[in-house]
C-alpha cells in the first residue's frame, strides 16, 4: 500500500473544498474526505497486519523519495503498529470534529479547508521516517491551529491563540536545534533518515547535549510540566472541533515525538535524563490534578485533566520498561478519543446553555439525556472505570513503571497513582453539579438533546474507547512489535 | 474435562440486561424493563443454582477435597513474560457460594423492585444499572487474577455510585454517591498498589500462581518478598495491608466506613442488594481469597482482626443511638461485616484451625440473607409511611402482618437467637475468637449483645410502639413485594442448618462443626438481655429512651453524631485538601507557572519595546546612526588600530 | 606669494558640511533639509576644487566633478522641490514627520 495516499487524499479534499459553494456542499465534502481518512486508515489497519503475518521488518510499506539532495533530506515514509494505532486515532478524530461542526456558520469554507488539512499534517508526522519531513509535517499541524482559535474562538481568543502559537513554536524550535544536532553529528552517513541514524549509535556526548532539546521540545506538544500551560488557555477558546483536534491529535504529536525521535535515537541520554523526567512527569500528574479540582469552567477541567492525563505518556516513556511504553502509547490513544469525546459533550452543552460554568449548569440529565450519559461515561472513562480505554491504558503505565526496580521508580509510581483518587474527585464533582443535581436555571428545560451528527460523533468516539477498552489485547497486539523495536534500542527488554 | 463451559452465562445475561435496558430502555421498554431484567436474572439464578449442584454434589470433589475448576480462561492484556490479566472464572467452593448468594439475592431485589419502583420515570435504567450491578459483581466473585478481580472492584464501585446517586436531582443523593465512590477509590488505591506489589515480586498476576510462588518457603520470590522492605516493613506485609485497605475501604470497615451511612440516600432494594448483602462483602471475599498469603504473615493478619472487631462494636455503638431506619441497618452491616472480618484475623489454615475461615464464610452466607430480608422490610415500610424516620412510625404490626413477620424473623436471626441461621454462624466465629484471642472474644461477645438491642429497638419501635395513622391507599405492597420477604423470611431462618463446614474451609477438606451447648450459653443469655432491655425501653410510647440517652451523657452524643468522624473528613478535604492543596495548585499555576511563560512574552516584548525605537521609520535618525557608526568606525581606526 | 594654506580652506569646507549636516538631523522642514544637503554638496565642491588646485594643479577632474555635483544638485533641487510641493497639496505641511502613513 502506498502510503502517500494519506498525504494525496486530504490534500485533495482540501484542495477541493476551495473551489466549493454553499455550506451545504463544503460540510458534505468534508465529511466525504473524512469518511474516506477513516476508511483509509482502516484498510491501512488490515493490510498492515496482513502485511506483518509475512514479512519481518521493522517498518512496512516504506518508501523513500530524495527530497532535497544536498541537505540529505528524504521522502521517507514507512508505519509500524505504533503509527498505525495513531493513524487510526487520527482518522476517528477528525471525523467526529468535522461531525460536532456540521453547523459552523461563520467562514465555513476555511474552517473545514484548515480541519481537512491539519489532518494531512498529522498523517505526514505519523508516516514520516524522515525527521526532517517529520518536522515539517509538525509544523503543518501547528500553523493552522492559530487560525482556527483566532478566528472561530471564544473568550480571550487572540490572547489565547498567540500564546498556543509561541509557546508550539518555541517547541518546534528546540525540537529543530535537536534534529540538527543529530543531522551533523550523524556516525554514519550524514542524514536526516531515521532508519539510518538509528543505525548508528550516536556519542554519549552527543546525546546529552541534544536530547532536551528534542524531548523539551516535542515535550512542550504533550504538556510537559512546566511547559503545559497553553493547554488550558488554548483549550478553553478554541472552537469545539479545534479542541478536539488539539487535545485528540497534537498532544499525541508530542508523545509520539518523545517517543520516536527522542527515546530511540539516543537511548543513553534518555537513560541518564529519566530521572528529572520522571519527577517532572509525576509531578504534573499529581499536580494537575489537584489544579483540576479548582476549575470551574467545564473546558478548564478537561484541559487540566488532559496536563495530568498526558504526563502518564511522559511518565511511561521516561520509566523505560517494555510494558510501561506501551502504557505510553495505550495512553496516547485512549487520551485521544477519550478527550475529543470529552470536548465535543462539553461543545454541545455549551452550544446549548451558553456557559460552561459549572456553577450554572445542573440537572442537565433530565432535558439532554444522551449528551449527559455520555458526559457521565467519558468522565468515568477519565477517572479510570474498567472496560474503556483510560483503564487499560494507566493500568499498563502501572504496572510498567512499577516493574522499573527501585524505591525512586515505585515512589513515583505512587504518586502518580494516587491521581486517580484526585481525578475521581474532580470528575465526581462535575458530573454531580453540572449533569445530576437539580436544575439551576429554568431556561434550560427547553434545551433539546443531541441532533443526529452529535450522536454519531459521540457513538465514533465511544466504539473507539469501548473496543479500546474491552479489548485491549487488539492494540496491545499492534503496538507491540513496534515497542519491541525501541526497546531493543533501549535496551532493558526483560 | 470441563463441563462449565456454560458459567459465563450467568455473568453475562445481566450485563445483557445493562446493554440492553442501558441502551434502548428508556425509549422501548420502559414499562417492559423490569420484567427483562428479572426475566434474565432468573436464568442466571438457576443456572448458578445448578452450577453449585454440580460443583458440590457432583464432580466438585476429587477424593475429599474440593478442587479449584477453572471454567474458563483467557488472557485479556499481557504486560510482560509472566505477569498479564486474564479474563476468567474460577469455581472454588467460596465463589460457588458467592454465586448463588448474589443471583439469588438480586433476583429477590429485582423482583422487590418490580413492585416499588413501579412508576418510576427511569425504571429501565434503574433495572439496566441492578443489572450491571449484578453482572461485576458476579464477575468478581469468580475471578481467577488479581487484577480481573480489581477490575471488577472498580466496577461495582461505579454501579453503586449509579444506583446510590440514582435520585440524581436530590442533592442529598449526589453527594452521597461522591463520597461513596471517592471514599473507595481511596482505599482501591492502596488495593492497587497491593496488587503492584505482590505482582512485582510474585511474578504473577493469577491467584494460583501468586499464591503458590509467595506462600512456598524457600521459592525465589518469596524470599525477594519477605526481604524487601520499605520504611521498616516487609513488602509483603505492606503488599497485604495495602490490598486489605482495598478490601476495606469497599466493606466499610473503620476508618474507612463513612461512606456507607450515607450510601442509604439510594433506593431502599438496592441499598439491600449492594449495601447489604453483597458489594460490602467483597472485601471479607478479597481477604479469604487471598487467605493462604493472610496466614503466612502474622501482622498483616492482625491488621484484618483489628480493623475488624473495632469495626464491629463500633458501628454496633453508633446503631443504637441512630433514628433513620436505614441507617441503623446500614451500621448494623458494618458491625456484622467487622464480624466476618476479624473471623477471617483469628483463623490459620489446615483443619480445625481454619475454623474461623469457615465461620466467616458461613456468617457472610446467612447475613446476605437476614440483611437483605431487613432492608427490604425496610423498604416496605418506607413505602408505606413515606419516611426513614422511626419518629414516624410504629405500630405497623397491624398494617403489614407479612413484612412484620418476616422483619421479626431476620431480627432473631441477626440478634443470634438459637435455631435461627444467625445463630448457627455467629456461634462459629466466637468460637474461633475464644480460641484464639479472649480480647477478640470479649468484645464480640459485647457487640453481640449490642446487636441484638438495636435490632430489636429498631423492630420494637416499627412495629409496636405508638400507633401511627397510615394513609393506607396500596396497602402493605403487591405481590412483587411480598414473595421476596418470605422467601428470604424462610432462608434467614433456615440457611443456618446447611452443613457449612462440609463444603467451605481453608484446605477444601471437610470441617467437622462442632456443636457446644456450654459455649453457647454466655451469647444467647445476652443477645435476650438485649432484646428484653430493648422490649422494655421501646414496646409501649414512654419516657425511659429519653431518660437512658439523657443518663449517658456525652457517650450519647458522641454516638449520635456518628463520634465525628464524617467532621475529621469533612475538615481534612475541605480544610486541607481543597484549601491547602488544591487552591494554591491552581494559583501557583495561573500565576507563576504560567507567571513565567507570560513573563518571557513580556520581556521579550519590553526588549523589543526599548530597542524598536531604533527603527524609528526616520531617515533622518537612521542618517545619524550612520553618521555616528562612521564616525565610531574612524575613531577605532585611527586611535585604536594597531596592525 | 602669500598663499592661502589648503588647511584653511579645509576648515571653511569641513565647517560648511557639519553645519549641514547638523540642519539635515534636526530640521524637520523639508525645504530646510534641502538647503542643509545643498550645504554639504557645496562644502565638498569646496573640497573638490581646493585639492585640485594645490594637489593637482596641472588636471582638471576635480573641476569637473564639481560641475557634475552642481548639475546634479540642480537636478536633485527640482525633483525634491516638486515632491515638497506634492507633498504640501497632500497635507498640507512640509514637515517629515507628518508623512507617516507608510511608516509601520
Amino acid at each position: 500500500m502506498n502510503l502517500s495516499i494519506l498525504l494525496i487524499l486530504p490534500l485533495a479534499f482540501s484542495l477541493i473544498l476551495l473551489f466549493v459553494k454553499g455550506q451545504k456542499q463544503v460540510r458534505s465534502v468534508a465529511l466525504t474526505a473524512a469518511v474516506a481518512q477513516l476508511g483509509l486508515s482502516i484498510v491501512l489497519l488490515f493490510k498492515f497486519l496482513a502485511e506483518r503475518a509475512k514479512c519481518n521488518s521493522a517498518f512496512l510499506f516504506e518508501s523513500n523519495y530524495t527530497w532535497f539532495k544536498q541537505l540529505h533530506i528524504n521522502y521517507h515514509v514507512g508505519v509500524d503498529g505504533i503509527s498505525v494505532s495513531m493513524i487510526l486515532l487520527t482518522a476517528f478524530v477528525v471525523l467526529a470534529g468535522i461531525l460536532v461542526s456540521w453547523n459552523q456558520e461563520k467562514l465555513y469554507k476555511e474552517f473545514f479547508f484548515l480541519l481537512v488539512f491539519l489532518s494531512m499534517g498529522a498523517y505526514g508526522f505519523f508516516i514520516s521516517l524522515d525527521v526532517f519531513t517529520m518536522f515539517f509535517f509538525l509544523e503543518v499541524a501547528v500553523i493552522p491551529k492559530f487560525l482556527l482559535i483566532g478566528i472561530w474562538g471564544s473568550g480571550k481568543k487572540e490572547y489565547s491563540a498567540m500564546k498556543l502559537a509561541l509557546m508550539l513554536m518555541a517547541g518546534s524550535a528546540l525540537v529543530f536545534v535537536g534534529l540538527t544536532g543529530l543531522y551533523y553529528n550523524a556516525k554514519g552517513a550524514v542524514s536526516f533518515d531515521l532508519v539510518q541514524l538509528s543505525l548508528h549509535p550516536f556519542a554519549p556526548a552527543v546525546q546529552k547535549m541534544f536530547f532536551p532539546f528534542a524531548f523539551i521540545g516535542f515535550g512542550i506538544f504533550t504538556a510537559l510540566f512546566p511547559f503545559h500551560t497553553w493547554v488550558p488557555d488554548g483549550h478553553s477558546s478554541a472552537p469545539t472541533a479545534a479542541s478536539m483536534f488539539l487535545a485528540g491529535i497534537s498532544m499525541k504529536l508530542g508523545g509520539y515525538g518523545c517517543l520516536r525521535v527522542a527515546a530511540y535515537l539516543m537511548p543513553d541520554a534518555a537513560h541518564y535524563y529519566s530521572t528529572i523526567i520522571i519527577v517532572l512527569a509525576s509531578i504534573a500528574i499529581l499536580y494537575g490534578a489537584f489544579a483540576t479540582m479548582m476549575q470551574t469552567d467545564l473546558k478548564y477541567i478537561n484541559a487540566y485533566s488532559s496536563v495530568s492525563h498526558t504526563a502518564f505518556v511522559i511518565l511511561g516513556i521516561a520509566m523505560m520498561t517494555k510494558t510501561s511504553i506501551n502504557g505510553a502509547v495505550m495512553q496516547m490513544i485512549s487520551h485521544g478519543l477519550m478527550t475529543a469525546l470529552f470536548f465535543a459533550v462539553i461543545g454541545m452543552i455549551y452550544e446549548r446553555t451558553h456557559t460552561r460554568q459549572v456553577a450554572q449548569l445542573g440537572g442537565l440529565l433530565k432535558v439532554m439525556p444522551f449528551i449527559s450519559s455520555v458526559f457521565v461515561i467519558v468522565g468515568l472513562c477519565s477517572l479510570g472505570l474498567p472496560g474503556m480505554s483510560g483503564f487499560v491504558a494507566e493500568m499498563t503505565v502501572f504496572m510498567g513503571s512499577w516493574e522499573r526496580a527501585g524505591t525512586f521508580y515505585h515512589v513515583a509510581t505512587i504518586i502518580a497513582a494516587a491521581s486517580i483518587v484526585v481525578t475521581a474527585v474532580y470528575i465526581l464533582r462535575a458530573v454531580g453539579s453540572a449533569i445530576m443535581g437539580p436544575m439551576n436555571n429554568n431556561d434550560h428545560l427547553q434545551l433539546t438533546d443531541a441532533a443526529w451528527n452529535e450522536k454519531t460523533a459521540a457513538v465514533l468516539l465511544l466504539v473507539g474507547i469501548l473496543v479500546m477498552g474491552l479489548a485491549p489485547f487488539w492494540l496491545n497486539d499492534l503496538i507491540n512489535p513496534g515497542t519491541e523495536v525501541i526497546m531493543q534500542k533501549i535496551g532493558m527488554i526483560k | 474435562m470441563n463441563s462449565y463451559s456454560y458459567t459465563p452465562l450467568i455473568t453475562l445475561l445481566p450485563l445483557a440486561g445493562f446493554v440492553i435496558l442501558g441502551i434502548f430502555g428508556r425509549k422501548y421498554f420502559n414499562k417492559t424493563g423490569g420484567l427483562i431484567g428479572t426475566g434474565l436474572l432468573l436464568i442466571s439464578a438457576i443456572l448458578s443454582l445448578y452450577t453449585a449442584y454440580q460443583y458440590f454434589f457432583v464432580n466438585g470433589k476429587v477424593g475429599d477435597t474440593y478442587q479449584t475448576i477453572t471454567a474458563v480462561k483467557f488472557t485479556w492484556l499481557t504486560f510482560s513474560q509472566h505477569v498479564s490479566i486474564d479474563m476468567g472464572i474460577i469455581l472454588d467452593p467460596i465463589s460457588v457460594m458467592m454465586l448463588v448468594v448474589v443471583t439469588f439475592v438480586s433476583l429477590m431485589v429485582h423482583i422487590f423492585s418490580l413492585g416499588y419502583m413501579h412508576g418510576e420515570e427511569r425504571f429501565a435504567t434503574y433495572y439496566a444499572f441492578l443489572g450491571l450491578f449484578t453482572f461485576s459483581m458476579l464477575g468478581l466473585v469468580v475471578s481467577s487474577n488479581l487484577f480481573q478481580i480489581y477490575m471488577f472492584w472498580e466496577l461495582v464501585g461505579v454501579s453503586s455510585y449509579l444506583l446510590i446517586g440514582y435520585y440524581f436531582d436530590r442533592p442529598s443523593a449526589v453527594a452521597a454517591s461522591k463520597k461513596a465512590f471517592i471514599v473507595t477509590r481511596f482505599a482501591d488505591l492502596g488495593f492497587l498498589i497491593g496488587i503492584l506489589v505482590l505482582a512485582f515480586y510474585g511474578e504473577s498476576l493469577d491467584f494460583a500462581t501468586i499464591i503458590k510462588n509467595l506462600s512456598t518457603a524457600q521459592s525465589t520470590q518469596f524470599v525477594a518478598i519477605t526481604s524487601a522492605s520499605f520504611l521498616g516493613i516487609s513488602a509483603i506485609t505492606w503488599g497485604l495491608t495495602l490490598v486489605f485497605m482495598g478490601g476495606a475501604g469497599k466493606s466499610a470497615m473503620f476508618p474507612l466506613h463513612i461512606w456507607l451511612p450515607d450510601a442509604m440516600e439510594g433506593p431502599t432494594p438496592v441499598s439491600a442488594l449492594i449495601h447489604a448483602a453483597t458489594m460490602v462483602v467483597a472485601g471479607v471475599y478479597l481477604v479469604a481469597r487471598l487467605f493462604p498469603l493472610f496466614t503466612i504473615n502474622e501482622s498483616a493478619l492482625e491488621i484484618v482482626r483489628i480493623v475488624g472487631v473495632t469495626s464491629a462494636v463500633f458501628a454496633a455503638v453508633i446503631a443504637c443511638t441512630q433514628t433513620d431506619i436505614k441507617r441503623v441497618l446500614a451500621y448494623s452491616t458494618m458491625s456484622q461485616i467487622g464480624y466476618m472480618m476479624f473471623a477471617l484475623g483469628v483463623s490459620s489454615t489446615g483443619g480445625e484451625n481454619g475454623l474461623g475461615y469457615t465461620a466467616s464464610m458461613f456468617h457472610l452466607f446467612t447475613h446476605a440473607f437476614f440483611k437483605s430480608l431487613l432492608f427490604l422490610g425496610a423498604g416496605a415500610v418506607i413505602h408505606m409511611v413515606h419516611s426513614n424516620d422511626m419518629k414516624d412510625m410504629g405500630g405497623l404490626r397491624k398494617h403489614m402482618p407479612i413484612t412484620h413477620i418476616s422483619f421479626l424473623v431476620a431480627c432473631l436471626a441477626i440478634a443470634g437467637v438459637p435455631f435461627f441461621s444467625g445463630f448457627f454462624s455467629k456461634e462459629e466465629i466466637l468460637l474461633a475468637a475464644y480460641h484464639s484471642s479472649k480480647t477478640v472474644y470479649v468484645l464480640a461477645l459485647l457487640t453481640s449483645g449490642l446487636t441484638a438491642f438495636y435490632m430489636f429497638r429498631l423492630y420494637f419501635n416499627i412495629f409496636w410502639n405508638k400507633d401511627t395513622e397510615v394513609h393506607g391507599h396500596h396497602g402493605e405492597g403487591t405481590f412483587a413485594m411480598k414473595l421476596p420477604l418470605i422467601l428470604l423470611a424462610v432462608l434467614a431462618f433456615g440457611a443456618g442448618y446447611i452443613p457449612f463446614g462440609q463444603f467451605v474451609s481453608t484446605d477444601g477438606k471437610a470441617l467437622e462443626s462442632e456443636f457446644h451447648l456450654a459455649f453457647s450459653v454466655a451469647p444467647v443469655a445476652l443477645g435476650l438481655l438485649g432484646i428484653a432491655i430493648a422490649a422494655w425501653m421501646y414496646m409501649k410510647p414512654n419516657e425511659k429512651p429519653q431518660r437512658v440517652a439523657n443518663a449517658m451523657g456525652g457517650l450519647y452524643k458522641a454516638a449520635y453524631r456518628k463520634f465525628y468522624i464524617d467532621e475529621i473528613y469533612l475538615f481534612i478535604t475541605k480544610k486541607i485538601i481543597f484549601n491547602l492543596i488544591g487552591r494554591p495548585a491552581a494559583w501557583i499555576d495561573r500565576n507563576i507557572i504560567d507567571g513565567l511563560m507570560n513573563g518571557i512574552a513580556a520581556v521579550t516584548a519590553k526588549t523589543s519595546a526599548l530597542i524598536k525605537g531604533m527603527q524609528s521609520g526616520k531617515v533622518q535618525n537612521y542618517a545619524l546612526y550612520f553618521f555616528g557608526g562612521v564616525a565610531a568606525l574612524l575613531i577605532m581606526f585611527i586611535y585604536f588600530w594597531r596592525p | 606669494m602669500n598663499e592661502i594654506p589648503l588647511s584653511h580652506i579645509l576648515f571653511v569646507s569641513t565647517g560648511l558640511f557639519f553645519i549641514g549636516m547638523y540642519g539635515l538631523f534636526t530640521r524637520r522642514n523639508m525645504i530646510t533639509m534641502l538647503m542643509a544637503i545643498e550645504l554639504m554638496l557645496n562644502s565638498v565642491n569646496i573640497n573638490f576644487v581646493a585639492f585640485n588646485k594645490y594637489l593637482y594643479p596641472e588636471k582638471l577632474d576635480g573641476i569637473f566633478f564639481t560641475i557634475f555635483i552642481i548639475t546634479i544638485a540642480a537636478a536633485e533641487a527640482a525633483v525634491a522641490i516638486a515632491i515638497v510641493i506634492h507633498l504640501y497639496r497632500n497635507h498640507k505641511s512640509i514637515d517629515v514627520e507628518d508623512a507617516a502613513e507608510m511608516k509601520w
